[in-house]
């Protein structure tokens, strides 16, 4: 090192010490960030870019301002107190016979539909029989088609249709909606589900937590107590879960916990059960799956903050008189608490966006926030509530992340 | 976002390069052709008659995956342009057609006369007609179901009900089980009114449901003892029968009789090719060795003649099963399958 | 530690009763894998014990039919592509990452680490959307590109580690020596690292092989891995050839971390730790 600065200060101007560090320390510095570089761009473009345009989708939404601009434009000075006049009617029927012609009705319809369920015949249909009128006046045309154009509801998904940005997504993710004069209120009961899915989320991920540490500290400790040859063996049992995927634990729960079988066969022959139980399908059955698949994430930070835990500590509170569980509960068990805490925040995280086990081990009332992210994307291609969804428990689960880096550190995050 | 989107473009592009340099398996475009179905034994019996006959004949590479007719699937491939599936086999596709989502199909260029394809769409040539009908287990249930209405009937037959997962098929069933004449079930349910009364009816059993999403599922849940009884196709509960020995029985009664289609995504790069395998797929052979496989009545009214007398009663076209049998609407389902596959799933996860 | 002779019997008593609450946990941990995979021996295509027969036709089934063999052919081409785009950018973070003076460390490495917290279907939905953009989705590039971006945190996560115990004054003695840093890097510095390196890619390899979420979202036909075999298999059906596959990966995944705890135990031992 003393070489390279040496021939540094032989080719520039003699400058003082303490600047000539100052830049030797700044390039060191460039030098180790160029390395750190690509993965950086590799993520922000793969990673965070893509999170980012999920997150803009969950407000973005302008099929209805680019597929019925007539109509959109003219509700826009409409005060949503009475029907619109014969000019708006107009321009829907100029909309939608265009929709018709390029087919694009069907995405209109799905549109409105979202606000409006019942209305994707409706709005579909008016659009086939407007094919074949050629002329207006189209108000009371309209409202004969369908009752629905005689109602201000449809009226006001329009208006509010006519900006690219919608707040709907989000509003209804927590169970509220727009009513026909684009107030927000709540959700009618049939309508309003996703509070209790998101309740139905934290519950299940509490209760896996709270199972992987009670199961998980009593082993952290046998292991970290245990001499190294001995606990190196065991501790092949906790890691194999941990490199076997999901899928794979996922589906051994599946065979275990199926009616015909190795739980219930068990169960039965033994008498403790004269008919099958509903392992398979259940919230017991997918909670016990993920506290199996999540016990070794608790479980690895305990053990790494128990070995480090100096045993003359104990020993110490021991000679000075307590009792053993006194000195286990007041000298030992606080200097776990900050791998408890790593592990259990882990676990949490983690298990908000569980999406597989709940899929093939849980039944209908069992998934999770995960589940209908994946439905709405795959099945309904309404891909407004699939990010709105999504971007809530993004937003959770970075919240959780923030305070995880705080209390732990994402450089202390360790695998194997 | 749109100087964001220009760096991803540029990353990718450089990443096809690439992978094109790493690719293990360069494949063109012309010998090649996926094919999306139903999966399970239907699959498998479509594998004998179609795919590997024309693999075989045209030295093509056929790439099968399988699908629940997720239509979303097809919209969001057609809208991305990354259209894959060539052919598709599904039900239902009305909608798909008039939103612009598949080919128009060409009789001409297909080769075929039309006129032996009952039921033929737009947008689908029809690859055979599947019953939806009451499956159960004769040895759990001795004296099954004798109408649909004993399929609501907690109380006769106490337990569990397998029931597809999406909205077809049961609201139609919980109309006539809660008295609608036959006829009447489509009008019935374009009225907002006849919706409720579908709900409604299906609320009764909806605590002793279980939902399947893929028809191998279905005779499963009967095997496994985990339903008493459950809706299914009944060619999936035919091979249930005939090759795992089990003593599942049909009950005809209020069968919905719908097609299966072959359709093609509008925009895939293997029109011509997926041109061709239909109209391999439809001639009379192919459709009466289909038939014997798997007992689906053909798509190809010429294909009929060919299949012998015995798969022949198995048919859901068999006039005995036919007595009371519904013709599933294609247009109402283009229109409402929306609305209502959203009310479904909403009331579903309720 | 065992329990020593002159502890009071209600510590023996707990003593045995911590013991035997391990033994059970562990056994949760183990029995349910141990348990199913016999079954995929089973000659009959049911669930339980005991089993009538054995029979290796469905590991036949694997290891003949197109589908499975496909799927594990194009999840190994996917691992392989994924864990070298993987390991390349993450040995060279890593690198950055271990020098004393890096700048911004916390926010960086939280920023890396995110693939690995951020909930797998938002990673996969987000990917689907993005790629779809790009017309990148059912495209091996895709699904490359997103494998190799959730498994490049374990890749800087043990390259790191085993940076952790460098003694960089052994870089700095061969400069001293008169090598080039290329030269110190390749005869000093990577021979030390690489049994991280390798870890770090298997690690890589396996988060790619057994990658499913995003999968099924990304890739197309031509592109169905192993677990997008399995998953769509376990939703019709759960059939023993699934329990044959996952056997097959289970033992793949055994001998990985075997390998992995031999290559740490080299590599303490390279750089003197023990």
């Amino acid at each position: 090192m003393a070489l390279t600065m040496g021939s540094m200060s032989g080719s520039t101007v003699q400058l003082p010490l303490r600047t000539k560090l100052q830049r030797v320390e700044r390039r060191r510095k460039l030098r180790a960030f160029a390395l750190v570089l690509p993965l950086l761009l590799f993520i922000l473009i793969t990673f965070v870019l893509p999170l980012s345009r999920m997150m803009r989708s969950a407000i973005h939404d302008d099929t209805l301002s680019l597929l019925m601009p007539r109509t959109t434009a003219a509700l826009r000075d409409w005060d949503g107190k009475e029907l619109p006049e014969e000019r708006v009617y107009d321009a829907l029927a100029k909309d939608l016979k265009r929709a018709w012609m390029e087919k694009t009705v069907g995405k209109v319809s799905l549109r409105v539909n979202y606000e409006l369920p019942g209305a994707a015949s409706q709005v579909k249909s008016s659009a086939r029989k407007l094919s074949g009128l050629s002329g207006g006046p189209y108000k009371a045309a309209l409202i004969g088609i369908s009752p629905l154009w005689g109602e201000r509801d449809v009226w006001g998904v329009l208006k509010r249709g006519g900006s690219s940005y919608t707040g709907f997504y989000l509003l209804r993710s927590i169970d509220f909606e727009y009513n026909a004069n684009s107030r927000i209120v709540a959700s009618p009961g049939e309508k309003a589900i996703f509070r209790d899915v998101f309740l139905r989320t934290l519950m299940i991920s509490i209760t896996v937590t709270a199972a992987t540490l009670l199961l998980g500290f009593p082993v952290a400790y046998l292991l970290a107590k245990l001499p190294p040859s001995t606990s190196n063996l065991l501790m092949i049992v906790v890691l194999l879960p941990f490199w076997v995927s999901v899928l794979l634990l996922t589906t051994a729960w599946v065979v275990l916990l199926q009616d015909n079988g190795v739980i219930n066969g068990i169960l039965m022959s033994l008498h403790i059960l004269s008919e099958p139980a509903k392992l398979l399908y259940s919230r017991f059955g997918t909670v016990l799956a993920m506290t199996h698949i999540q016990l070794p994430f608790t479980l690895l930070p305990i053990y790494s903050v128990m070995k480090s835990i100096s045993p003359s500590h104990v020993r110490a509170a021991r000679s000075l008189g307590a009792g053993p569980f006194y000195a286990f509960w007041k000298v030992y068990f606080p200097q776990t608490l900050p791998g408890i805490a790593a592990g259990c925040l882990l676990t949490f995280i983690l298990c908000l966006g569980y999406y597989i086990t709940p899929a093939l081990v849980g039944g209908p009332g069992d998934q999770m926030i995960s589940n209908f992210v994946a439905a709405y994307t795959n099945q309904q291609l309404n891909w407004g509530m699939a990010s709105a969804l999504g971007a809530i428990l993004l937003t959770a689960t970075l919240l959780l992340y923030i305070v995880f880096n705080k209390l732990v550190g994402a450089d202390r995050i360790k695998i194997g | 976002m749109r100087i964001g989107s220009i760096i991803a473009r540029a990353v990718g592009v450089a990443g096809v390069s690439v992978s094109a340099l790493l690719s293990a398996q360069p494949v063109s475009a012309a010998d090649q052709l996926t094919i999306v179905s139903w999966g399970g034994n239907f699959q498998d019996s479509q594998r004998k008659a179609f795919f590997e006959p024309y693999a075989s004949a045209t030295g093509t590479k056929v790439t099968e995956d399988s699908w629940n007719g997720e239509q979303a699937k097809i919209r969001a491939m057609v809208e991305t342009n990354t259209v894959t599936w060539d052919v598709v086999v599904g039900g239902s596709m009305g909608q798909l057609c008039a939103d612009g989502m598949l080919e128009t199909i060409d009789w001409n260029k297909l080769g075929l006369d039309p006129e032996k394809f009952n039921g033929r769409e737009d947008c689908a040539v029809p690859a055979n007609a599947a019953a939806n009908i009451i499956a159960y287990d004769k040895d759990k249930l001795p004296s099954g179901p004798k109408t649909i209405a004993d399929f609501f009937d907690l109380k006769k037959f106490p337990g569990k009900r397998g029931l597809n997962s999406r909205p077809i098929v049961n609201l139609e069933w919980a109309l006539i089980a809660d008295g609608v004449p036959i006829g009447e079930v489509y009008k019935v349910l374009s009225t907002p009114e006849g919706v409720d009364r579908a709900f409604k009816k299906l609320d009764t059993i909806k605590k002793e449901a279980v939902w399947w999403t893929s028809g191998a599922q279905q005779a499963q849940l009967l095997a496994d003892g985990q339903v008493v009884m459950t809706s299914a196709w009944n060619g999936r509960i035919f091979d249930a029968v005939k090759n795992s020995g089990k003593h599942f029985a049909i009950m005809w009664d209020a069968q919905i009789l719908g097609y299966d289609y072959w359709v093609i995504p509008k925009g895939t790069a293997r029109l011509d090719e997926a041109y061709k395998f239909i109209a391999f797929a439809s001639s009379p052979e192919a459709q009466a060795e289909m038939a014997a496989l798997i007992p689906y009545a053909p798509g190809n009214q010429d294909a009929v003649a060919l299949v012998d007398a015995e798969t022949r009663s198995n048919l859901p076209s068999n006039p005995e099963h036919m007595a009371n049998a519904l013709i599933y609407d294609e247009a109402f389902w283009a229109d409402h399958q929306d609305e209502l596959t959203q009310r479904f799933s909403a009331w579903m996860a309720n | 530690m065992a329990a020593s002779s002159y502890a009071s019997p209600a510590e023996k008593g707990w003593y045995y009763l911590h013991r035997f609450i391990c033994g059970v946990v562990l056994l949760f941990l183990i029995a349910p894998i141990l348990i199913v995979i016999p079954l995929s021996f089973n000659s009959i295509p049911f669930f339980t014990y005991p089993m009538p027969g054995l029979s290796l036709r469905w590991y036949q089934e694997i290891f003949t039919n197109d589908v499975w063999t496909s799927g594990l052919r194009n999840s190994l081409f996917i691992g392989f592509s994924a864990s070298l785009v993987a390991t390349v950018l993450g040995t060279l973070a890593a690198l950055g990452l271990s020098r004393p003076n890096f700048p911004w460390r916390p926010v960086v490495m939280s920023v890396l680490m995110a693939p690995l917290i951020v909930p797998v279907i938002i990673t996969a939905v987000a990917a689907y959307f993005f790629y779809a953009d790009l017309g990148l989705l059912n495209t091996f590039t895709g699904l490359i590109l997103a494998h190799a971006t959730m498994a490049t945190p374990v890749v800087v996560v043990t390259v790191v580690a085993t940076l952790a115990g460098y003694d960089h004054s052994l870089t700095r003695a061969a400069a001293g020596l008169g090598a080039a840093p290329i030269t110190a890097f390749f005869k000093v510095t990577l021979p030390l690292i690489l049994p991280g390196m390798i870890s770090g890619a298997l690690f890589a390899f396996f988060t790619s092989f057994g990658e499913t979420v995003v999968t099924l979202f990304v890739a197309g036909p031509e592109q169905t891995t192993l677990p997008k075999v399995m998953f769509s298999g376990m939703r019709e059906q759960i059939s023993p050839s699934i329990i044959a596959a996952a056997t097959v990966l289970v033992v793949f995944a055994v001998v990985a971390l075997i390998t992995v705890e031999l290559l740490r135990r080299r590599s303490e031992r390279l750089r003197g730790i023990r």
